[in-house]
């Protein structure tokens, strides 16, 4: 994505790409889950999960607890599955549909061979499919893996077998259980033992069609030794319908594996009358399995009219460490829910959350985090910062966490605050001639740094503008 | 360079500028004194434009490209653009805010506006060094958060370096000499100093005489209850040093 883009204002990604998609009945039912199973040629294995999740899914009612308000989600009104229709059998990514190649250039994600961003690899999920991966080859002759998660299932069906619904089993919550049935494509990665992997890796996810909802599977495991470091961004186009998003997202670290997950996250989030926008249900959890492995998710939620989201650390390896930083930045009517569970299993775990929530006009910006420390975990240790930020006087935020500690030799630490933008630090960046956005920019953007330097330097630059022009039109 | 004629403010309902009259030319240094509660700061407030202070009669013209145009009206961002620079009694500090990129953000934004061009990062530094020199500021100053956990002086210095990079037309300076110890207190004045010239104007804003011995004005004034009620030569700050404010109030 390139950064000048964010600078005009608008939502720069509520385009429509005019692409023949195939077609598909709409609705959930047995026959449709076992529909997509055939669509994607799995294995009965694959199918067999999948009903087991739907089955039990009907059981389920949609959560409640969170501060979030919207009308019933009518699921039979949704379409499960779309993707582009292929125009011929694709060899390479060359061979992809020029539109959608098209398409992800004006996002500013190159995909052809002569174009592509070097130092990253991306792999573009388009609607319910994967439309391809870049950098495969090299990363290949380092043993890393990196493709869709439909190919991973052709291809490594017994990676796939062993990690898929180990992390976020499908019975976790409505979302997941609905995600396990019909779950579309999204990215699989594994990194064998001792590999450092030399670029990073990345994903793209692009809504296009009409009342779709998307629904990824995103799988990254490192084995004992490895580092990863993967990105995440997501765009849509501007409907006056909502429409949902409900992903899983499950990381493996095996002894001595890290893993830095970064989202910016910016699907559309409605009009300023609060039209429109993606409801955003994912479900993301890392396990530190191993001994001394590491997770940190750094995640900016800028777009989406809800977002219902806690990406969360399983500390089982002694000395394990979590991380969760995270700017939620909530403008017009948006609404969002979100925060983490640290759940510390092993010894000596560590576990660290910095949140940071900017609530401007009518939204609501709520932080939820819990700290579990089990009675297994001697020694764990965690700290919590929470700080939220009003802009104008029509938003809220609130602050809901939960720590349990069952183990004495623990040290859990929280701070919360909450700040106003006030008019002396306003008065006092404008005399030195910058403008009130400008200075509210600025002022929130320093609120962000423990955030944004967690990011990968392109990732922070982009985080700065989107923040930026967010905030555009919420000055007063 | 800025006429302020029979300006009235209040704040908070409450009148505190009840028809202050100035006139200050450029090249002039002009300082204001006073016992507090006077209405000093509020003047230098009023006049790069405070939200929170109500101009209730009165005007203020400044000079904008030849013409004496009034301000009233403009945001206190417009002012600066213009070229007037106020110099906070106290700092505000800004967590997080990288205090170089702050810096280079305002002086681009000024100079676009007044049509000269902006300065990448290597050579703001470049830019930046003599001026630091100047005022014994130590790099990993620019590395820190904007006035966050500054010393008192620290923060008088660095409102001193603000205004030494955005080279204002008119400089105001509301009480910078409070706080600070005679050692920090040459160095603001030898930058206030450097920085006069005969297109450039000054307002210190200051309650003791002591900063008028690095600094020397051509006009103080002796500001009481929203007015002023003496101005002369500099011979005033040292006759207000012996005497007090009494004598003039009563």
């Amino acid at each position: 994505m390139s950064t000048k883009d964010y600078l005009d204002g608008e939502y720069k990604y509520g385009f429509y790409t005019d692409i023949e998609t195939e077609d598909f009945p709409k609705g959930i039912n047995e026959d449709i889950v076992r529909l997509i199973s055939k669509k994607k040629n799995e294995p009965q294995w694959l199918l067999d999960y999948r009903l087991k999740a739907f089955k039990y899914w009907l059981t389920l009612t949609p959560p409640s607890w969170a501060h979030l308000n919207f009308p019933d989600i009518d699921f039979q009104n949704i379409y499960y599955h779309a993707a582009p229709k292929p125009k011929q059998k694709l060899e390479s990514i060359d061979d992809v549909d020029p539109e959608l190649i098209a398409t992800f250039e004006k996002l500013g994600i190159p995909l052809t061979e002569q174009k592509r961003i070097s130092g990253v690899a991306v792999d573009a999920v388009f609607d319910s499919v994967s439309v391809g991966t870049t950098h495969q080859k090299e990363l290949e002759e380092i043993g890393v893996i990196f493709c869709s998660i439909s190919e991973a299932i052709e291809k490594y069906p017994e990676l796939i077998k062993k990690y898929l619904g180990t992390v976020v089993p499908h019975t976790d919550n409505f979302y997941a259980a609905l995600n396990s049935a019909v779950f579309s494509d999204g990215s699989f990665v594994y990194i064998p033992k001792g590999v450092k992997c030399p670029i990073d890796l990345s994903t793209y996810f692009r809504i296009n069609a009409k009342e779709t909802g998307q629904f990824e599977r995103t799988l990254v495991v490192a084995d004992v030794d490895s580092y990863v470091n993967y990105l995440e961004g997501c765009t849509a186009p501007e409907r006056p319908e909502n429409q949902l998003h409900a992903a899983i997202v499950e990381l493996i670290a095996l002894d001595n594996a890290e893993i830095k997950y970064s989202t910016v996250q910016n699907w559309y989030a409605g009009n300023k009358e609060g039209k429109g926008g993606i409801y955003n249900f994912v479900t993301k959890r890392g396990n530190c399995e191993g001994i001394n492995s590491k997770i940190s998710w750094t995640q900016v939620e800028a777009g989406s009219a809800i977002t219902w989201k806690y990406p969360s650390c399983i500390l089982k390896g002694d000395n394990s460490q979590g991380k969760f930083f995270s700017v939620a930045l909530t403008n017009n009517h948006m609404q969002a829910d979100t925060g983490t569970k640290m759940i510390h299993i092993g010894k000596n775990t560590k576990s660290t959350i910095i949140s940071k929530g900017i609530s401007a006009d009518k939204s609501s910006n709520v932080y939820r985090g819990l700290v579990k420390i089990n009675p297994s975990a001697t020694n764990a240790r965690n700290y919590s910062q929470c700080d939220s930020m009003l802009v104008g006087d029509q938003c809220g935020a609130n602050t809901y966490p939960y720590i349990d500690v069952k183990n004495d030799t623990a040290t859990v630490e929280h701070e919360a605050t909450t700040s106003k933008i006030n008019e002396d630090q306003l008065f006092y960046l404008q005399s030195r001639g910058l403008d009130m956005e400008k200075c509210i920019s600025i002022i929130v953007s320093g609120f962000c740094s423990d955030v944004f330097k967690e990011l990968p330097l392109e990732f922070s630059v982009e985080a700065v503008k989107l923040i930026e022009m967010k905030l555009e039109n919420s000055v007063g | 360079m800025i006429e302020i004629k029979n300006l009235h403010a209040k704040v908070e309902g409450n009148e505190i500028l009840k028809g202050i009259e100035l006139t200050i030319n450029p090249g002039e240094i002009h300082a204001i004194m006073g016992p507090n509660g006077s209405g000093k700061s509020t003047l230098a407030k009023v006049i790069a434009g405070h939200p929170s202070y109500e101009v209730t009669a009165g005007e203020i013209n400044f000079d904008i490209n030849g013409k004496m145009v009034s301000i009233l009206e403009q945001e206190p961002y417009e002012r600066a653009k213009e070229g007037i620079f106020l110099g906070f009694q106290y700092p505000i500090e800004i967590p997080g805010v990288n205090n170089v990129g702050f810096l280079r953000e305002a002086f681009n934004s000024i100079c676009t506006h007044q049509g000269a061009k902006g300065m990448d990062q290597k050579e703001f530094k470049e830019f930046l060094k003599p001026k630091l020199e100047l005022l014994e500021i130590d790099d990993s100053f620019l590395d820190r958060s904007v006035n966050e956990g500054f010393s008192g002086g620290e923060k008088k210095k660095n409102e001193i370096l603000q205004m030494a990079v955005l080279n204002p037309k008119l400089s105001i300076l509301d009480e910078t000499d409070s706080g600070l110890d005679i050692d920090a207190l040459k160095i603001v004045a030898k930058g206030v100093n450097s920085l006069k010239s005969k297109y450039t104007s000054t307002i210190l804003v200051t309650h003791y005489q002591r900063l008028l011995n690095y600094i020397q004005p051509d006009f103080i004034h002796v500001l009481h209850d929203g007015k002023i009620i003496k101005s002369g030569g500099k011979e005033l700050a040292l006759e207000l040093e012996a005497k007090g404010y009494d004598w003039l109030i009563k």
